[in-house]
C-alpha cells in the first residue's frame, strides 16, 4: 500500500504540494492525471524516496520513506521499479545490458538464466532486433520500451510510471498499455501511473487521482471520473479550453 | 551593515560547500573500505585513468626532463658544476615536476571526461535510476574512480620520473656532452629514499584530490548541456589550483 499524507513541497517558488494526500491500495494500479508543470513527476520522485518533502509523510506499508536513509533506503527502494519519463537508460550500455543490469545487481540468477529473462522481456515489448543497440541508437519509442522491460523484468512489487507512452504512437502506445495490463494481472503490483492518455488508459486502471492546484481534487473510479459533475474534471477530461482551468 | 551582511552570507555558502565536499569525500572512503567494491569498474577506471594516461605522461615527461637538462646544463656551466646535472634533474623530477605534472595531466585528461560523464549521467536522471535498483551510486560512480586514482597515478609519476630522467639524459649527455658516468653516478649519491617516498605520497594525495573534486562536481553537475560544461571546467580548474596549493604543504611538511 502507497499512503501520502499531507505532503508541502516547494523549490524556492510557489508550493508545488499544499497538503496532498492520497492512496494506493495493493494491487492497484492509480492513474494520475493533472495538467503539465503541476508536479506528478515530482509526486512519483516523493514516493520513490528519491525528493524529502518539507511537510508531510509518504508510506509505503507502514514504513514512512522520508525517514528512510542508507541501508534501510536501498532495500526500500529495490522493491520499486520506475519507468523514467525521459527513459533515463545508461548510455554506455546497449539494451540488452540495459535490461539486464538490475538483475545482474540484485539477483542471484546465473548468466544463462539471466539471458534468458532478457530475451523473454525484449520479446514482450519488441525489441529482440535491438539487443546490441545503444540508446542513442534507438528510437524515442524504442527507448521507452527499454525502460518499461527494465522496470518490469525484476518484478517489483511496486512500479512506477512516469508517462510511458508520451510521445509513441497510437498503436504502440496502446501495445504498452496492454502490456502493462497483463504484467499487473501477471504479478499484481501495485502502481501509479502518470498519464494524459485519457481515456485510454481507463482501461487498465482500476482508480484516477486528479491532481489540481498542488492537492488531489478527487479521485475515484475511471467511470465515476467520466461522469463526475466537477466542471474542473469535466473540462480536464474533454480538453475543452472553456472552463474554470485557465490556459498558461 | 549590508556590506558585512553579504560578507557573513558568502561565507556561510563557502562553509556549506566546503562541508558538503568534505562529506562527499568521507562517504567516498566509507564505501571504499566496505564491501561489496565493484571490481569490475574499478578496472575500467584503471584502464582509463591509467593505462590510457601513459602516452601523455610519456611525452609530457620526455620534453619536461629534456628542458630540464638543457636549462639546468647551462645554468650549472655558469658556476662549472655540470657534473651536477643529472641530481638535480632527478630531485627536481622525483620531488615536485613528476607528482605535479602527472597530476595535472590526469586532471586534463581523466578528470574532466570524469565529470562530464557524471555530470551527464545525473541530469539525464541515470543517477536516480541507478537508486531506483536500490543501488548505490556512490559504489559505482566514485568509489572505482577513487580507487583507480589513487593506484594510477603513483605508478605514473613513477613513469614520468623515468622518462624524464632519460629526456634529461638525452640532452645532458647525448646532446650537450656531460659524461653518462657523472650523469648517473652523482644521481644516486643524491637522490635517497626519503625523496622517492615524498613524491609517491605527493601523488598518492594527489590521486585522492583529482578524483574527489572531479567526482564531486559532476555529482552535484547543474542543468542542462551548460551546468556540465560548467561543472566540467569548474573541476579542471579547481584541481588544477589545488594540486598547486597542496604540493606547497605536502613539501614543507615532507621536505
Amino acid at each position: 500500500m502507497i499512503k501520502v499524507e499531507d505532503l508541502h513541497k516547494s523549490f524556492g517558488g510557489p508550493k508545488i504540494f499544499r497538503g496532498l494526500s492520497f492512496q494506493v491500495a495493493t494491487g492497484e494500479i492509480v492513474a494520475l492525471i493533472g495538467r503539465s508543470g503541476d508536479g506528478k513527476s515530482v509526486l512519483l520522485k516523493h514516493v520513490a524516496g528519491l525528493i524529502k518533502p518539507d511537510q508531510g509523510h509518504v508510506f509505503i506499508d507502514d514504513t514512512d520513506i522520508c525517514c528512510l536513509r542508507g541501508k534501510r533506503l536501498e532495500e526500500m527502494r529495490s522493491r520499486f521499479g520506475f519507468v523514467f519519463q525521459s527513459g533515463a537508460l545508461f548510455d554506455s550500455l546497449t539494451v540488452f545490458e540495459n535490461i539486464a543490469f538490475p538483475l545482474r545487481e540484485k539477483s542471484e540468477l546465473s548468466d544463462q538464466e539471466i539471458r534468458e529473462k532478457v530475451l523473454s522481456a525484449l520479446e514482450q515489448v519488441g525489441l529482440t532486433e535491438a539487443e546490441n543497440r545503444y540508446p542513442a541508437q534507438i528510437s524515442g519509442g524504442m527507448t521507452k520500451r527499454t525502460a518499461l522491460a527494465r522496470a518490469l523484468v525484476t518484478n517489483p512489487e511496486i512500479m512506477l510510471f512516469d508517462e510511458p507512452t508520451t510521445g509513441l504512437d497510437p498503436i504502440i502506445g496502446h501495445a504498452i498499455l496492454n502490456l502493462l495490463d497483463s504484467c499487473h494481472k501477471r504479478f499484481g503490483f501495485t502502481g501509479i501511473l502518470v498519464t494524459h492518455e485519457i481515456p485510454k488508459v481507463f482501461e487498465i486502471v482500476q482508480k484516477v487521482a486528479f491532481l489540481y492546484e498542488g492537492r488531489i481534487l478527487t479521485v475515484g473510479s475511471p467511470e465515476e471520473m467520466l461522469s463526475s459533475k466537477d466542471p474542473i474534471v469535466q473540462q480536464f477530461i474533454t480538453g475543452s479550453i472553456e472552463g474554470p482551468i485557465q490556459y498558461r | 551593515m549590508g556590506l558585512i551582511r553579504n560578507l557573513g552570507a558568502v561565507s556561510l555558502l563557502g562553509l556549506q560547500r566546503a562541508g558538503r565536499m568534505g562529506l562527499f569525500l568521507s562517504y567516498a572512503f566509507v564505501y571504499a573500505l566496505t564491501p561489496p567494491l565493484k571490481l569490475s569498474q574499478v578496472l575500467k577506471q584503471l584502464r582509463f585513468i591509467g593505462f590510457e594516461s601513459t602516452l601523455v605522461i610519456f611525452l609530457t615527461a620526455t620534453f619536461a626532463g629534456m628542458v630540464l637538462g638543457l636549462q639546468g646544463y647551462y645554468t650549472l656551466n655558469r658556476v662549472g658544476s655540470t657534473a651536477f646535472l643529472g641530481p638535480m634533474v632527478a630531485l627536481s623530477l622525483i620531488r615536485e615536476l613528476g607528482p605535479v605534472l602527472s597530476a595535472l595531466m590526469v586532471t586534463g585528461r581523466a578528470g574532466s571526461a570524469m565529470t562530464a560523464e557524471i555530470g551527464i549521467m545525473r541530469i539525464t536522471e541515470q543517477v536516480d535510476a541507478l537508486k531506483l535498483m536500490g543501488l548505490n551510486p556512490f559504489r559505482y560512480l566514485v568509489v572505482p574512480r577513487l580507487l583507480a586514482g589513487i593506484i594510477s597515478l603513483p605508478l605514473l609519476t613513477a613513469i614520468f620520473d623515468v622518462v624524464g630522467i632519460f629526456g634529461g639524459y638525452l640532452v645532458g649527455v647525448k646532446l650537450l656532452g656531460v659524461g653518462k658516468g657523472t650523469y648517473f653516478g652523482e644521481m644516486a649519491n643524491y637522490v635517497d629514499m626519503r625523496d622517492i617516498l615524498g613524491g609517491v605520497y605527493k601523488s598518492l594525495t594527489f590521486g585522492v584530490l583529482i578524483t574527489w573534486v572531479c567526482c564531486y562536481k559532476g555529482y552535484y553537475a547543474g542543468f542542462g548541456a551548460e551546468g556540465v560544461s560548467k561543472a566540467t571546467t569548474q573541476a579542471v580548474v579547481l584541481s588544477s589550483v589545488l594540486i598547486l596549493v597542496w604540493d606547497y604543504f605536502m613539501t614543507s611538511l615532507l621536505f
